[in-house]
Order: structure tokens, then sequence, then C-alpha cells
């Protein structure tokens, strides 16, 4: 907590450190209005443990982007297949 | 269900979740997608393709239609993992969401002809699981309703960092990070996260609520758009937000909670 946060909490027109944690999402979404993006701005160009929060939210968003990801086995797919061979072969009756 | 139980239903877009927010008029119906349009207004659309499926998707949908087999296998291996985790928001355990997939892809093979390309075909076949998925969750009874869980706000409510790491009302800086309530930065060394920590997220991910799996899994692994998931889940932009907050909010406390026991406290 810097001494500069100081306005955060005195002046109504900026945001607290417990507020900024809830609009992070919206932030980085790009859903904020002009303003409210302009207050978090501001808010932190002063708070590094907000940037620090900010930061991680970006590090977890990327993390969850490197988890394997589970398949449909492989004898499923095989079947599915089958069933997609089966439908269009049957579903193009010879037309002469 | 049976089997051939795959109706037409299946294909179209679900109703909106929330009765709090008003009804898309008809004319929404286009976009596949029932976003509120109090919401949709303050957002950029961060990608015009998922208006109109890419070119390629048209010409992805034309080569399954003519019975491709090739197209199809690549739709289902690229596909299917994205739809098991809409399935699995809906249903409890992995082989039912396999079967809720399988399910899925049937009604994609019949119901090719009713893809419009006004989604990609992907978003399109998510959809198409959701809906099958919901279904089976209600048949399970094992589903709280999405709508109903922000209807009683509980899970989706209330703050995502724990309130007594901030300063009081009464504090000279109300609402700010108490000292020790502040987040420590992780550390240079570790920006890329030790296949430990990869573990962890996965875990983590894996642990998440349904809904809040459900679409930070869409977003943040698979790719998708928030159009893309309002469209395959039926949510409302200002909802899918709300779910993805809640979702990103947890794990990164997860992680951090991870660096700590592993770094000590401060």
């Amino acid at each position: 907590m810097s001494d500069d946060n100081r306005d955060a909490a005195t002046d109504e027109t900026t945001l607290a450190c417990i507020q900024v944690v809830e609009l992070v999402t919206a932030y980085l979404e790009g859903d904020l209005d002009p303003h409210t993006r302009h207050r978090l701005d501001e808010h932190l160009a002063v708070c590094p443990p907000c940037q620090v929060y900010l930061e991680q939210m970006r590090q977890t968003i990327d993390e969850v982007g490197s988890v394997p990801v589970e398949n449909l086995p492989e004898e499923t797919r095989a079947d599915l297949l089958d069933a997609f061979r089966a439908f269009h072969s049957t579903d193009n009756p010879s037309s002469d | 269900m049976h089997r051939t139980d795959v109706s037409i239903a299946v294909l179209e877009a679900p109703r909106p979740l929330t009765p709090s927010v008003a009804l898309p008029s008809r004319g929404d119906r286009r976009y596949g997608c029932t976003t509120d349009r109090s919401a949709l207004a303050e957002v950029r659309v961060p990608d015009a393709g998922v208006r109109e499926a890419a070119p390629q998707d048209a010409a992805l949908a034309d080569r399954l239609r003519n019975g491709d087999a090739d197209a199809f296998a690549h739709v289902v291996a690229s596909y299917s993992p994205a739809m098991l985790h809409v399935a699995r928001g809906f249903v409890s355990t992995s082989a039912s969401a396999e079967e809720v997939v399988q399910e899925a892809w049937l009604a994609v093979i019949k119901g090719l002809d009713a893809f419009e390309g006004r989604a990609s075909l992907r978003t399109w076949a998510c959809r198409i699981t959701a809906n099958i998925a919901r279904r089976r969750g209600v048949l399970d009874a094992r589903t709280v309703p999405w709508t109903d869980a922000f209807a009683d706000g509980d899970a989706d409510g209330g703050p995502t960092v724990d309130a007594s790491r901030f300063r009081g009302a009464d504090d000279r800086w109300p609402g700010g990070w108490t000292e020790v309530g502040a987040p420590a930065t992780w550390g240079p060394e570790r920006a890329a996260l030790d296949a430990e920590a990869r573990a962890v997220v996965a875990e983590a991910l894996s642990r998440l609520p349904d809904r809040h799996r459900t679409v930070v899994a869409l977003r943040d692994l698979h790719g998708l758009s928030a159009e893309e998931v309002c469209d395959a889940l039926g949510l409302t932009m200002g909802n899918q937000r709300v779910l993805l907050h809640r979702g990103r909010a947890q794990l990164r406390q997860l992680l951090e909670d991870y660096h700590v026991s592993k770094e000590g406290p401060r």
C-alpha cells in the first residue's frame, strides 16, 4: 500500500483497491465505460499491489491456456466416423 | 434419452437464462446469441467473425455435407475437447459428458443442413452439445439450472477476494490493501510457471464450480470469444463476464496459495 493510494480512498472519483479487484475482468475484456476505465488506469498508476493483482490475473489466464485438453476416446471417434460414413452412404441413393 | 430422439430442437439457439434481463427481440435470433442489448452496447466486438462463420467454416460445412470423412474426422478431433467442457457444465461424470458429446455429433451429422453459418461451426456444435447436456442434466436431476444460480445470487455474488485483506471503512484508506493482505509478486523467475504449478492450475480448473469452469475453459483454454460462449451456452454478455471473473479470480487465488506455500509466507 503506497501513500499515493490515499487519493483512491478519499477522492470519490477514484477507486479503492477492493473495487479494482472486482473490475479487472471487465477491464481486461475492454468492457468498461471510458470513465471507469480512466479511473482504473489512474488507480493502477499509483498502486503497485493492484498492478501485481492485475498481472497475476493475466498470468492465470495464460496458465489456463496451457492446461492439457481431453478428447473423446479414439474408439468413440472411430464410431462417429462410421456413423458419418453410414449416414452419407444412405442419404444419397443413386438417382438412376 | 434415446439416441433417436435427436430432434431439431437441439439445433436451436438456447433460450435466455436470466429472466431479470430484458429478453432480446426476435431480430436478435439472427445472431444466434441471446445477449442483452444494453450489455452489447458498451462492449467492443473483438471478433467480427463471430457473427458470420469464417469462409473456411462455410467450406468445411460444405465438405461435411458432401460426406467428406477426412473433414469430419478433423472437426471431431478439434471440436470435441471444447464440447466435452460444455457437457461437463451440465452432467456429473466424464463418461456422461462423453455420451453427450457423442450424441451431439450424431445430431450434427443429421442436422448439417440446418447450419446456416451464422455462428462458427464449432460454436454451433457447442450449442447443440449444451442443449443435449442441459436436457440430460435435468433428467439426472443433478444440476441446479444455471438460471437459478443467478437468481439466488449466492455463488455468483459477494467479493472474489477475501474482504479481510482490505482496510475497513473507518481506516484512513478504506478499501485499500492491508500490509499483509496485499498480493506479493510471484517473482520474475515465476513468470513461466513450472510443471508443478501447471498441474496445480489443471487441478484447480477441474475443481471450479460447473458454471465457472465451463466459461473459463471455453474462453481461456479453448479460445472461444465472449460472444461465442454466450451463443453456445445461452448466456447474456453480463452473466458470461461474471462467471469468467469469478472463475479466474478463484484460480488466481489458488495459484497465490501455491506460491505462498512454496516460498513461505512473507
